[in-house]
């Protein structure tokens, strides 16, 4: 008996949980050539490549757990009916999850936390997020109107219900980007903090620039042959620009922040498109790894959630992987000089210059990161070098994904430790240090 | 890419009209299908001495009805002819004659297979003469037979006797729906070593010990197959699988999403690499040595065309064709020697084609490439020899595929009636020869370039 519950009491000691692979398909813009493909599409496309990569076919999974931002209310179930449709096998569970911005990481997180508490061995994680194929709701009016219709049971309570439709309620409401408590668009709450920070215009460009720079270097090395699967006759993210250059950048009219009295800096090339696509990424314990004779690229450390009062709080809506880092860094007992690479999610330059410079700053980081000084600088030789969401695009969901292989890849072939940083919607960000095994 | 005549020719009406007209009617081929029955009605052995009598032996072994001699009006589904004494061009007379009464009663589908000794390995005139005239009469026979029948010649080199295991292997390769669109072929084969034949019991056992099952000749072997997302070399993959190898697809990455798709319905493993890549090679044996320990099958198939004549060619469109279809090749080969991976009783399948044999108008460059295949393979044969490994080439003559449907319509018509069988292959012939060359059952067979062309008029 005491032994039981000593057993049952006993810390079980954490396993490795490791990043073997990934997959994406290409992200396209939206409105391109994903236009009439739906978020199930291609997270079953996402994920037969990876299938294929591996060899998983009729394999049954520990778990999948994808999520998409923009969703239809009928995709209730889209990761599941996305394994049903696939090539593992059916027999493989699967749950939807959604943090914003942050759906892809956080999937990660979680399976990577149930391999290593030994519930799984071994997990895909991911998402998808088409914002061609977005949900259209109807108006709240004529919501309540066809609800109410479908209580009626008289024909003169059906004409009674049918007669309180006005004709604004038949406009439909389209998906939006804007926060639902300010209004505000994630540019224009970008474009505050952007401003806030002083972050100039041409740092900006310079930093879109370096994002196509490096993806484009990343393609001519031949880095995504087995990251990413064509889809639809799309061989590389539709959103590339190979050769534009920084005049180009620079001749762009700003998009964001034109009427907050200070000048506005935010363009479409500093800025990401809205984009469609899906990634996945396989993860597992060492033992399943090994047993299946499949790559470990890298180990999934640790990861920490974050989240601010952009409302009242006066902080921007995407610094919270500002606030999360420290503390993910102090848990592990690390500074910025013990990282190798950080992939820090451009939902905007801006949003990536703003986060820099809060770290560098001093005062910043005693008044309202309460650290003893300034978190520190990252160079920037070490930041996003295979490009990041400038030059890829972002689909919302489907970004997690893309960076965490990517980065898991890196370190294989280079060795050492990774940062990833994710903003989210609703104030939110979450980030996770992964580490190579040589 | 269907082809619409043979449809319609095969049909009561039109078949009598085409009949009628003398026009070519092509028969539907008897094609393999797991699990088969190798010979329904009972198999001729015609000739004489010891080797024959073995033969007829084996073929019983095999719950094949055997008879020595052609009786009035029993249908065949096949005759063999043994010649493998053939002294003087006199001795063929008889067995050549008796052949003639047999192939009237083949069977649709049928099978004549010679057995006959090389006229390379003897110095006596009148033997040589023998030896070849069997060739040029086989040759004339597979031009002669009708009904979707074939036939072909297993060419024993030095000593090889009659019944080693790689020559009923050809024989029942050829006996087998596997062979549908090989005809007027000749396969040399030379005792194997014992130690490159893992399972002939299983190659060779009987009809009655199938037992319904599947045969899986390629059961545990990994096989990788270069540019496996479309066309024949998707069909390779599809049979080398449903022969029990596992595959490793691989194409260039822009085909990844069709090459997805053939990994995942062939239960194999998908790579996208370039293969005029210089780390191509290393990556593929990077992904099979980690993922599956030894590569025992090697399937050059990626290939390209460039068509132009040579007073209009330019230096990208030769050297594209020269780099993937002969280049990669030769450097893909030097590192699976150089490695471990590489299993000591590996096959290496090349691509070939009619049109490096033969040449072809506006295909200097890709005949150049295909010629070169083969010279590449004769070459490397010797080096193997005796070793274990073998490596031959596959040359597929006509055969209806995306590539050949964008023939013109008329050019199209006529290409498929040059043949002895009237009508263009299909992807799944190549497969099923190169399935056959990668099988222990080949073990003994070296250097040989297997047209599966159907005795086309092209490159004979």
């Amino acid at each position: 008996m005491a032994d039981q519950h000593g057993a049952r009491n006993a810390a079980p000691t954490p396993r490795t949980a490791v990043v073997i692979g990934g997959n994406r398909i290409p992200f396209a813009r939206s409105g391109g050539a994903y236009a009439y493909s739906s978020n199930k599409d291609m997270l079953i496309a996402a994920l037969d490549g990876l299938v294929a990569r591996f060899g998983l076919q009729g394999e049954r999974i520990g778990e999948v757990a994808a999520g998409a931002v923009l969703k239809h209310s009928r995709d209730f179930n889209l990761t599941r009916e996305a394994v049903l449709g696939s090539a593992l096998s059916p027999e493989t569970p699967a749950y939807d999850l959604q943090q914003a911005c942050a759906t892809g990481l956080e999937t990660v997180v979680g399976l990577s936390n149930k391999i290593r508490l030994g519930q799984i061995e071994s997990g895909i994680a991911g998402g998808v997020d088409s914002a061609s194929d977005a949900p259209i709701a109807v108006s709240e009016g004529l919501r309540r109107v066809l609800l109410d219709l479908s209580r009626a049971r008289t024909t003169q309570q059906k004409l009674t219900t049918l007669a309180k439709l006005r004709p604004k309620d038949l406009a439909p409401n389209a998906p939006s980007t804007g926060e639902p408590r300010t209004g505000l668009s994630m540019g224009e709450h970008q474009a505050l903090t952007t401003a806030a920070w002083e972050i100039t215009r041409e740092a900006q460009d310079e930093l879109a620039f370096r994002s196509h720079r490096n993806l484009a270097a990343a393609y001519d090395r031949g880095f995504f042959s087995d990251l990413m699967t064509p889809y639809r006759g799309v061989t590389r993210d539709a959103n590339l620009r190979a050769d534009t250059s920084l005049e180009k950048l620079a001749s762009l009219k700003p998009v964001f922040g034109t009427s907050l009295g200070t000048p506005a800096t935010m363009t479409a090339g500093n800025s990401t498109p809205l984009t469609d696509g899906a990634a996945v990424v396989l993860l597992g314990s060492e033992e399943y790894a090994t047993a299946n004779n499949l790559p470990m690229l890298a180990n999934v450390v640790d990861a920490e959630a974050a989240a601010v009062d952009f409302v009242h709080g006066g902080e921007g809506l995407l610094m919270a992987p500002v606030h999360a880092l420290p503390r993910l860094l102090e848990r592990n007992g690390l500074t910025f000089e013990d990282f190798d690479f950080f992939e820090i999610h451009e939902a905007f330059a801006g949003t990536v210059l703003s986060s820099l410079a809060a770290w560098e700053d001093a005062d910043y980081c005693k008044r309202v990161l309460g650290l003893d000084g300034a978190l520190g600088s990252i160079d920037r030789s070490k930041l996003n070098v295979n490009g990041s969401s400038l030059a890829a695009g972002h689909p919302f969901a489907a970004t997690g994904g893309r960076i965490v292989a990517s980065l898991a890849k890196m370190l294989s072939e280079r060795g050492g430790r990774g940062l990833i940083s994710v903003c989210a919607a609703g104030g939110q960000g979450v980030v996770a240090i992964l580490e190579g095994r040589n | 890419m269907a082809d619409a005549y043979l449809d319609l020719v095969n049909t009561p009406l039109p078949g009598r009209i085409a009949k009628a007209l003398g026009l070519p009617r092509p028969s539907v081929l008897r094609r393999y299908f797991p699990v088969e029955v190798l010979a329904p009605q009972p198999v001729l052995v015609t000739g004489a001495g010891a080797g024959a009598d073995a033969l007829a032996d084996a073929l019983l072994g095999w719950d094949v009805e055997v008879r020595r001699h052609v009786l009035p009006g029993e249908k065949l589904s096949a005759a063999v002819v043994v010649l493998d004494r053939a002294g003087t061009p006199a001795d063929l007379a008889a067995p050549m004659l008796e052949l003639g009464q047999a192939v009237r009663l083949l069977v649709p589908g049928g099978r004549v297979v010679g057995f006959l000794r090389s006229a390379a390995d003897t110095t006596d005139p009148a033997e040589a003469a023998a030896r070849q005239g069997i060739d040029g009469a086989l040759r004339s026979v597979a031009h002669e037979l009708r009904g979707g029948a074939t036939a072909n010649g297993i060419v024993l080199r030095g000593t090889t006797p009659t019944t080693d295991p790689t020559a009923l292997g050809a024989l029942r390769f050829f006996l087998s729906g596997r062979s549908a669109y090989v005809d007027g072929q000749f396969i040399e084969v030379t005792s194997a070593p014992a130690e490159g034949v893992a399972d002939l019991a299983a190659a060779n056992r009987s009809m009655s010990e199938w037992e319904g099952v599947p045969d899986q000749p390629l059961a545990g072997r990994t096989a990788v197959v270069t540019g496996a997302a479309r066309g024949i070399g998707a069909k390779i993959a599809e049979v080398l699988a449903r022969d029990g190898a596992r595959v490793v697809a691989v194409d260039v990455p822009a085909a990844g999403e069709q090459l997805a798709r053939v990994a995942n319905d062939v239960g194999g493993t998908a790579l996208q690499v370039d293969i005029t890549a210089p780390d191509a090679a290393a990556r593929i044996l990077d992904h099979v040595g980690r993922r599956f320990g030894t590569l025992d099958i090697v399937v050059h198939n990626a290939g390209i065309t460039r068509d132009k004549l040579l007073a209009n060619m330019d230096a990208s469109l030769w050297d594209s064709v020269i780099a993937v279809n002969i280049a990669s090749q030769l450097a893909m080969n030097e590192q699976l020697l150089a490695s471990p991976v590489f299993s000591d009783t590996g096959r290496i399948i090349s691509l070939a084609s009619t049109s490096g044999i033969a040449g072809n108008r506006g295909q200097s460059n890709y005949a150049a490439s295909k010629a070169g295949v083969m010279g590449m393979v004769r070459a490397q044969a010797v080096a193997f020899d005796g070793a274990g490994r073998t490596i031959n080439a596959v040359a597929p003559g006509f055969i209806e595929t995306e590539m050949t449907a964008k023939i013109p319509p008329l050019t199209r018509q006529v290409a498929r009636r040059l043949s002895s069988l009237q009508q263009g292959g299909l992807p799944v012939d190549v497969a099923e020869t190169i399935a056959f060359l990668a099988s222990d059952a080949a073990a003994g067979i070296n250097g040989q370039v297997v047209r599966v062309c159907g005795q086309n008029l092209v490159g004979a």
